[in-house]
């Protein structure tokens, strides 16, 4: 049984890049994604700001050298493109007799497609085109990277709000504690969507200009869209390839606010239980966080609870903290993974990106997130954090080796 | 792996809310949709969630209540649940407003009580559990894969863990997927849905919970031995294999299965893959079947679970169950086999509590 979980590949597209060196250069030159709409069809053009991967379905199946013409959602184009950079960058050969998994996140699924569908058969149940539909469930994303992966072992989906993609890495690790895999690609992928950008909207939680996480003043948060993977590998499989990884997931932790279907509690009992597991599962100590890579959403439930959980959890001795949220916006399913690749890239670079958009500070709380890049740190741990509706808070350790 | 099965709760087109009974009475209704049958929602849930939460919701949190009163624990260490295509109702109301008031001014309600793990969260409101709550969406492996969890979730050390698998028809869900020819053309009587042999399934929904335990009770419907969910297997001898080894895992042999619970669901085409593993493996064997009363639906393997854990606790084969003749005395070893899709596949081994 494996007790290390080594992280060998990463792979990510989201509005700061459409690959990891993409993503590295925008977080080192202090390069957000938030901007106006293009692509998502919606009445909210030139309203709402968010962060787009500022490509058509078209351009971004060409990418891949898939059909153009409806071939798949844009969930799983996105999903698709992380996951063969991360296991591409591993240098796995899936064919080398170990078992492989894989383990993705999604919220909207191909929800895109079913508005597509929708539009047309709720003027006629006889309209719509099937195959837009038949990619609705949150299953499809996963199956169509398996397949074009050639990943057949174990194949799953979560779907736990903004917490999913962290939780497809929990869920990974352990069955490779387990031993009923060897290694396993996880993380998650979710598109811009009518849906979820209207959803937003309506519960009135959109900043209509560039998010300012845990700033007094914040207005709420900027949705995103991305996709993020990386490659779990046990010890046996970094053995056998003689492979030298990049770090080292070493702690996670999983907890339920239960509090309010949609809204956090203010005291953050959920964030402070997942962190709270999370060290102990990495059986560090609190001092050795050198980073916490905050859920940091902007909205002012979130920054406030999260606030809380963090004062409790380091009783006003912080490590830095920021959320690079105010760079990809929030990516929803995709969050967890993104921001664990964004904090692996820190690991690996010895970086800290800033949290950008902070002035002041909030009457609360005294969380004083990092304003400005910070080059050439000496980091060995971070404590990523995702929340989301429905209660469901994780945390995930990464630690150099 | 002993993972004693300690309480049950399902809400199904059938009588299953009271695990004291199992299929005395099958209902045999005419229909190509079978919906979950409605039990006293007002014993438990208050006004304003009765009118607010969908069907889904609240046939799913009297499923899981049920479970937990059937087992008699209060304290939870995880909240698990599967769905294949989660609160399908409230996403279609959602979408009607998007496109009804062309993205105008929305209430976020039935958004907010659209995703997937709304329930899970429910349920951990419901019993301020702020422990382990996870929600898995994979199409014919969601309740599998969250039942590998609790699995996991048991060895780990947990004491008490909520698995449950749930999926909820709409009109329009039925509508589009008629237009994908999923179901039977003609209106059947869901008993005879094996013998009449025309192409598609009949459609169903529901909710079964089950309540994971390290040690046994007086209650004990069974003991899981075993799991395997796969992906696309390439052959039924692959698939073979794989029931092989999760046997051999256990030190059973295939001779000493007494039930085979299959997923068939009267589409020939497929039950094609289940007609050529019981004509090469389970000719000696009694074999079960329970699509007929649940109907297909992308977690119906929770309802399969369901039979083989009553089979077992209950050491007793409801006729309306069997699909051929092969009666044991004594029942000690079952394996349920379901493939969705002929994509999703999954192996469970039960085994009888005092085996």
């Amino acid at each position: 049984m494996s007790k290390k979980i080594f992280i060998s590949g990463i792979g990510m597209i989201s509005s700061i890049g459409d690959n990891i060196e993409d993503s590295l250069a925008s977080l080192l030159e202090t390069r957000h994604g938030i901007k106006a709409i293009e692509f998502l069809e919606t009445k909210h053009r030139g309203k709402i700001p968010v962060g787009e991967v500022k490509a058509s379905n078209e351009t971004l199946s060409q990418r891949l050298n898939l059909p153009t013409k409806d071939s798949h959602s844009r969930t799983t184009l996105l999903g698709t493109i992380a996951a063969r950079e991360a296991l591409r960058n591993s240098g796995v050969d899936l064919k080398d007799g170990l078992r492989t998994g894989l383990i993705s996140a999604t919220t909207v699924g191909g929800i895109d497609q079913s508005e597509d569908f929708y539009r047309e058969f709720l003027k006629d149940p006889t309209k719509g085109k099937l195959r837009h539909i038949s990619k609705h469930d949150c299953g499809d994303s996963t199956e169509n990277i398996a397949d074009d992966l050639g990943i057949y072992h174990f194949v799953s989906t979560i779907s736990t709000a903004c917490s999913s993609s962290a939780n497809s890495m929990m869920m990974g690790a352990r069955m490779i504690k387990h031993n009923l895999l060897d290694r396993v690609l996880v993380g998650g992928t979710d598109a811009l969507t009518r849906y979820t950008l209207n959803g937003f909207n309506a519960l009135k939680i959109l900043d209509p200009g560039h998010c300012k996480p845990f700033d007094q003043n914040r207005k709420g948060l900027n949705l995103g869209e991305g996709a993020a993977f990386v490659l779990l590998e046990s010890e046996k499989s970094i053995r056998q390839r003689k492979y030298n990884p990049i770090c080292e997931l070493t702690g996670y932790g999983n907890s339920n606010d239960a509090y309010h279907q949609t809204a956090s509690s203010p005291e953050g009992k959920g964030a402070l239980g997942a962190m709270r597991l999370a060290i102990k599962t990495s059986a560090l100590n609190l001092n050795d966080i050198d980073y916490v890579n905050a859920h940091g959403t902007a909205t002012y439930i979130n920054d406030l609870s999260e606030g809380n959980a963090l004062t409790t959890l380091f009783k006003e001795r912080f490590p830095k903290i920021g959320s690079t949220k105010s760079f990809t916006g929030h990516t929803l399913a995709a969050a967890g993974s993104i921001e664990a690749v964004i904090s692996i890239l820190s690991l690996k670079h010895n970086f800290i990106a800033p949290n950008l958009n902070f002035s002041q500070t909030m009457e609360e709380v005294n969380i004083q997130p990092v304003k400005e890049l910070i080059h050439d740190v000496n980091i060995n741990h971070i404590l990523s954090n995702s929340f989301g509706f429905g209660g469901n808070c994780s945390a995930l350790i990464i630690s150099k080796l | 792996m002993n993972i004693y099965i300690n309480g049950l709760g399902n809400v199904s087109p059938q009588v299953t809310t009271d695990s004291k009974v199992f299929l005395e009475e099958p209902i045999n209704k005419e229909g190509v949709s079978f919906w979950c049958i409605d039990p006293d929602y007002k014993a438990i849930l208050q006004k304003a969630n009765l009118r607010r939460m969908s069907r889904l919701i609240k046939f799913g949190i009297y499923a899981a209540q049920q479970c937990l009163l059937d087992a008699n624990v209060e304290d939870l260490d995880a909240i698990l649940t599967g769905t294949g295509l989660g609160c399908q109702k409230d996403t279609e109301k959602f979408l009607i407003d998007i496109y009804g008031n062309d993205e105008g001014v929305l209430s976020p309600t039935k958004f907010m009580q659209s995703t997937h793990n709304t329930l899970s969260g429910q349920i951990a409101l419901m019993l301020n559990c702020e422990n382990y709550n996870f929600t898995y969406v994979h199409r014919g492996a969601s309740f599998e894969s969250a039942l590998l969890d609790g699995v996991m979730l048991i060895e780990e050390g947990a004491k008490n863990v909520l698995v449950g698998g749930l999926d909820e028809l709409t009109e329009t869900y039925l509508t589009i997927t008629n237009r994908m020819k999923m179901w039977r053309k003609e209106q059947i009587n869901q008993l005879d849905l094996f013998s009449d042999k025309q192409s598609g399934t009949i459609a169903g929904e529901g909710a079964s919970f089950f309540l994971l335990s390290k040690e046994p009770t007086p209650k004990s419907y069974a003991k899981i031995k075993g799991m395997k969910i796969l992906f696309k297997p390439k052959s039924i001898e692959a698939i073979h294999a794989e029931m092989a080894s999760l046997l051999n895992d256990s030190d059973i042999a295939f001779e000493d299965l007494d039930v085979v619970v299959l997923g068939v669901n009267g589409d020939p085409a497929q039950d094609k893959l289940y007609d050529d593993l019981k004509e090469k493996y389970f000719q000696e064997i009694q074999l079960t079947a329970f699509k007929h009363l649940c109907g297909e639906y992308k977690t119906a393997s929770a309802f399969g679970m369901w039979t083989a854990a009553q089979i077992l606790g209950k050491q007793n084969i409801p006729e309306v169950l069997k699909l051929n003749k092969n009666d044991k005395p004594r029942l000690k070893n079952v394996l349920v086999y379901n493939c969705y899709n002929n994509s999703n596949h999954s192996l469970l081994l039960l085994q009888d509590v005092n085996a």
